[in-house]
C-alpha cells in the first residue's frame, strides 16, 4: 500500500470526506456508549430530538450555535493564516464585558438601534484589545501566539471574576435582593435588549449579525487584496516577505479582526442571551474552545462555520436538555473530539491518495503510472 | 524559621511544581522526537481522574494502591497520546489542531469529565494519598527541612526521572538517536534509524509523564476529583518547556518558579499581609508565562538554545 501526495484535489472530495468522517465518528461513538453501558440508538433519537425536532429545540440550538458561529469565525480568521489565536474565549468574555458595560453606561436614555450599535462596537473594540496583546507580541517578539492566546483566557476568567464575585464594580448588581444572598451581575434594561425574531424557531438577531459577519469574512478572504496576501503568508511566509508582504502589520490586523468577531460573540451573548455577567455560567460554557473545533471541522470556510455551528449548537443544546444520569456531562465534549478527530485524519484522504498495489518479488515496484503525467 | 513565609512558600513550590515537572519532562520528550502535542492538559485530566479512580476501587495496602494508581494514570494519558501519535505521525495531520482536539477531547468538558460522571468519583475523598516522608529524620531541620526533606515519594520519583532523561538524552545510544529525529529526521533516516517508532515511543512516553503529572493532583496536592483540577497547568508545562530550552535541568528549575508563584497567593491571603484583590496573585503564573514566554522568545536566547529543528513536520520518506 503506497500514499502518495494528489496534485490536484477533486472537488467532490472536499464534501464527500467529511461526511465520511462524520460516519464514521457516529459508529465510533457508537461504541463508546455501548462500552460505557448506554444504548446507542436510543441516545443518537433523544440526541436528535432534542437538538432539532422537538417543540422548541431548533430555537434553542440556535440559541447555543450564535456564541459558536463567532467563536467559530473569530477562529477560522485567524487559522487561515496559521495563526493560531486560540483564546477566543478569553476575547469572548472581554466582548460580554465591553458590549454589556457600554449598554448599561448608556441606560434606558438611548434608542434601541443605539444601544446595540453601541453594545457591538464596545464588545469588538474589547475582543480586538485582548487579541492584540498576543498579537503585538507575536508580531514584534516572535512570540508563540498559542501559549500567549491561550493564557490570557485565564487572565479574562479571573478578570471576570473579580468584577462580579470580588469588588463592587459598575458590573456588579448591588440593589436587587436576590443579589444579596449570591452575588449578580446587573441586568440590561429592556430597551438594550437583542430582538428575537419569530415563534418556533425563534432566530436571534445575533444569529444573523453571525451571519452577516461570515458574508464579510469571505468577501474579505476570497475577493480582496488582503484576503490574499493572507493566504499566502499563511502557506509560505518566506514567499511572502520575498513578495514584499508586510507581514507584521497583517499579524496584527488578523488577530485584530479574529479577537473582534469572538468580542461581537461576546456582546451578542450579553444583549440576545444573558442579559448580565455570569462568570461561572460563561466559563463552564468555553464556547471559545468550541469555536476551534466549528473552524476546524468547516475547514476554515466561514459559510461551512454556518451551518458547524449550527450542528455543534445542537449537540450543545440536546447536551443541556438532555443532562442528567444517563446523559453525563462531558459526553458532548468526548463527541466534539471524535468527530474532529475522524475528520483531521479525513483530511489524509483529501491531500493524498491511498493506492494499494502489489510488489512484485525480486523486481522493484512497478511505477504509478498517472504519477509520472502531470 | 521553618513558619516563615519564605520558607512555606518554598516548601509548596516543589509540591505545586511537582505535576509541571512530570508534564513537561514528557512534553519534552515528545518534542525532542519532533512533535509537538498540545493535548498535555487532557492528557493529564484523564491520568487525574484514572490514578484517582484507580484508589478508590481496589483495595490494597497504601503503597501498592499508590503505585499501581500512578500506572495507571501513565497508562491512560499514554492511551491518549496514542491518538495524536497515530493522526500526526502516520496520518500526517496538523500538529497543532490534533493537540488541540485532544485536549478539547479528553479535557475539563470532556472525556476526563464524562469518566469523572461515568465511574461516579465526584465529592469524595481519596482513601490513600501521597504523604510527606521524613527523609534522613531531617524533615524538622532550619530551611532545607520542609523545602528538600520533607516531601513526598512522588517529588524524589520526579528528581530521579529528571537525572534519568538528563543521562539518557546526553550518554545514551538511544537518547543521541532521539535528537537526531528531532533535529534531522532524513539523516536519522539514512542512518537506518526508525524515525517513526522513534516518534510513536517519545510521544507515549511524554503521555504517559503527562498522566503521572495529573495524577500528582488527584493523589497528592488536593486528593478528590473534580473536572477542572488541573486549571492550566498543561498549558504551563508547554510554556516550560520552551522556557527551559528543551533542557530537562532547566525544565526542573522552570517547574519550581510557577510553583511558587501558585504558593504564593493562598500564603499571602492566610498571612493577612496584603489586601489585594486574590484574582490578581491567582493570574500570576498565568501572566508571568506571558513575560517569560516574551523575555525568551527574544534575542540570543532564541538563536543560541532553539527548538528541535523538525518540531511540528511530519517526516514522509518519500517527500524529503
Amino acid at each position: 500500500m503506497r500514499i502518495e501526495r494528489r496534485l490536484e484535489q477533486p472537488r467532490w472530495l472536499s464534501l464527500a470526506v467529511p461526511l465520511g468522517s462524520l460516519a464514521v465518528a457516529s459508529g465510533v461513538m457508537a461504541a463508546v456508549l455501548g462500552a460505557t453501558g448506554h444504548d446507542p440508538g436510543h441516545t443518537y433519537r433523544r440526541l436528535v430530538d432534542a437538538a432539532f425536532v422537538a417543540h422548541g429545540a431548533l430555537g434553542g440550538t440556535f440559541t447555543f450555535a450564535t456564541p459558536l458561529l463567532f467563536t467559530g469565525l473569530a477562529a477560522a480568521a485567524a487559522f487561515r493564516m496559521n495563526l493560531f489565536n486560540i483564546g477566543a474565549e478569553g476575547q469572548f468574555y472581554l466582548g460580554a464585558i465591553g458590549g454589556i458595560g457600554a449598554a448599561l453606561w448608556l441606560g434606558g436614555g438611548s434608542s434601541k438601534p443605539e444601544l446595540m450599535a453601541v453594545t457591538i462596537a464596545a464588545g469588538a473594540a474589547a475582543g480586538a484589545a485582548w487579541a492584540l496583546v498576543p498579537g503585538i507580541l507575536r508580531a514584534f517578539g516572535r512570540t508563540n501566539e498559542i501559549i500567549t492566546s491561550l493564557m490570557l483566557n485565564y487572565g479574562a476568567a479571573k478578570l471576570l471574576e473579580y468584577l462580579i464575585y470580588t469588588s463592587h464594580s459598575f458590573w456588579r448588581d448591588t440593589v436587587s435582593p436576590s443579589a444579596q444572598t449570591f452575588p449578580l451581575g446587573k441586568t440590561l434594561p429592556a430597551v438594550a435588549q437583542w430582538p428575537l425574531y419569530g415563534r418556533d424557531p425563534t432566530v436571534p438577531f445575533g444569529l444573523l449579525l453571525g451571519i452577516a459577519v461570515a458574508a464579510v469574512l469571505w468577501l474579505l478572504y476570497a475577493k480582496t487584496r488582503f484576503g490574499f496576501e493572507v493566504e499566502v503568508i499563511g502557506d509560505s511566509p518566506r514567499a511572502a516577505r520575498y513578495a514584499g508582504m508586510r507581514t507584521r502589520r497583517k499579524i496584527l490586523a488578523v488577530m485584530g479582526l479574529s479577537g473582534g468577531v469572538a468580542g461581537i460573540g461576546g456582546a451578542a451573548q450579553m444583549g440576545n442571551f444573558d442579559y448580565a455577567l455570569d462568570p461561572r455560567g460563561l466559563q463552564s460554557a468555553s464556547y471559545g474552545y468550541t469555536g476551534i473545533v466549528v473552524a476546524a471541522l468547516a475547514r476554515y470556510n466561514p459559510f461551512a462555520v454556518c451551518l458547524i455551528a449550527v450542528l455543534l449548537g445542537g449537540l450543545q443544546n440536546a447536551g443541556y436538555t438532555l443532562r442528567g444520569a444517563d446523559f453525563p456531562s462531558g459526553l458532548v465534549g468526548v463527541m466534539q473530539g471524535i468527530i474532529l478527530f475522524c475528520a483531521l485524519g479525513g483530511e489524509l484522504l483529501i491531500r493524498y491518495r491511498v493506492r494499494i498495489q502489489r510488489l512484485s518479488r525480486g523486481g522493484p515496484p512497478p511505477l504509478p503510472a498517472a504519477e509520472a503525467q502531470p | 524559621v521553618n513558619n516563615s513565609i519564605t520558607v512555606v512558600v518554598l516548601a509548596q513550590a516543589v509540591l505545586y511544581g511537582t505535576p509541571l515537572l512530570y508534564a513537561a519532562l514528557g512534553e519534552l520528550l515528545a518534542e525532542r522526537s519532533g512533535v509537538l502535542n498540545l493535548g498535555v492538559e487532557g492528557m493529564m485530566l484523564v491520568g487525574a481522574v484514572m490514578g484517582f479512580w484507580t484508589i478508590q476501587r481496589f483495595h490494597a495496602p497504601t503503597v501498592l494502591a499508590l503505585v499501581g494508581a500512578l500506572g495507571i494514570a501513565a497508562l491512560a494519558g499514554a492511551a491518549m497520546s496514542l491518538i495524536h501519535a497515530f493522526l500526526v505521525i502516520t496520518l500526517r495531520a496538523s500538529q497543532i489542531v490534533s493537540g488541540l482536539a485532544l485536549t478539547i477531547f479528553a479535557g475539563a468538558a470532556g472525556l476526563a469529565s464524562y469518566l469523572g460522571n461515568d465511574l461516579d468519583l465526584a465529592d469524595q475523598p481519596a482513601r490513600h494519598s501521597f504523604r510527606n516522608l521524613d527523609v534522613f529524620g531531617l524533615e524538622d531541620a532550619p530551611i532545607a527541612g520542609p523545602i528538600v526533606f520533607g516531601q513526598s515519594a512522588l517529588v524524589y520519583a520526579s528528581w530521579a526521572c529528571v537525572g534519568l532523561v538528563v543521562l539518557y538524552l546526553a550518554r545514551t545510544r538511544p537518547g543521541l538517536n532521539l535528537r537526531a529525529v528531532g533535529e534531522a529526521p532524513e539523516a536519522a533516516d539514512a542512518m537506518g534509524i526508525d524515525v517513526t517508532a522513534y516518534r510513536y515511543a517519545h510521544v507515549l512516553a511524554g503521555g504517559a509523564f503527562a498522566g503521572v503529572g495529573g495524577a500528582c493532583f488527584t493523589l497528592s496536592i488536593t486528593p478528590q476529583w473534580d473536572a477542572g483540577i488541573t486549571g492550566g497547568a498543561g498549558w504551563i508545562a508547554i510554556a516550560l518547556v520552551i522556557f527551559a530550552f528543551w533542557r530537562p535541568e532547566l525544565v526542573l528549575v522552570g517547574a519550581y518558579f510557577f510553583g511558587a508563584l501558585t504558593a504564593l497567593a493562598p500564603n499571602l491571603q492566610a498571612r493577612q499581609i496584603t489586601n489585594a484583590p486574590h484574582e490578581i496573585f491567582d493570574s500570576l503564573p498565568y501572566l508571568m508565562t506571558v513575560v517569560v514566554l516574551v523575555i525568551v522568545s527574544n534575542g540570543w536566547a532564541k538563536r543560541r538554545l532553539g527548538a528541535p529543528a523538525a518540531l511540528g513536520l511530519p517526516y514522509v520518506r518519500e517527500e524529503r
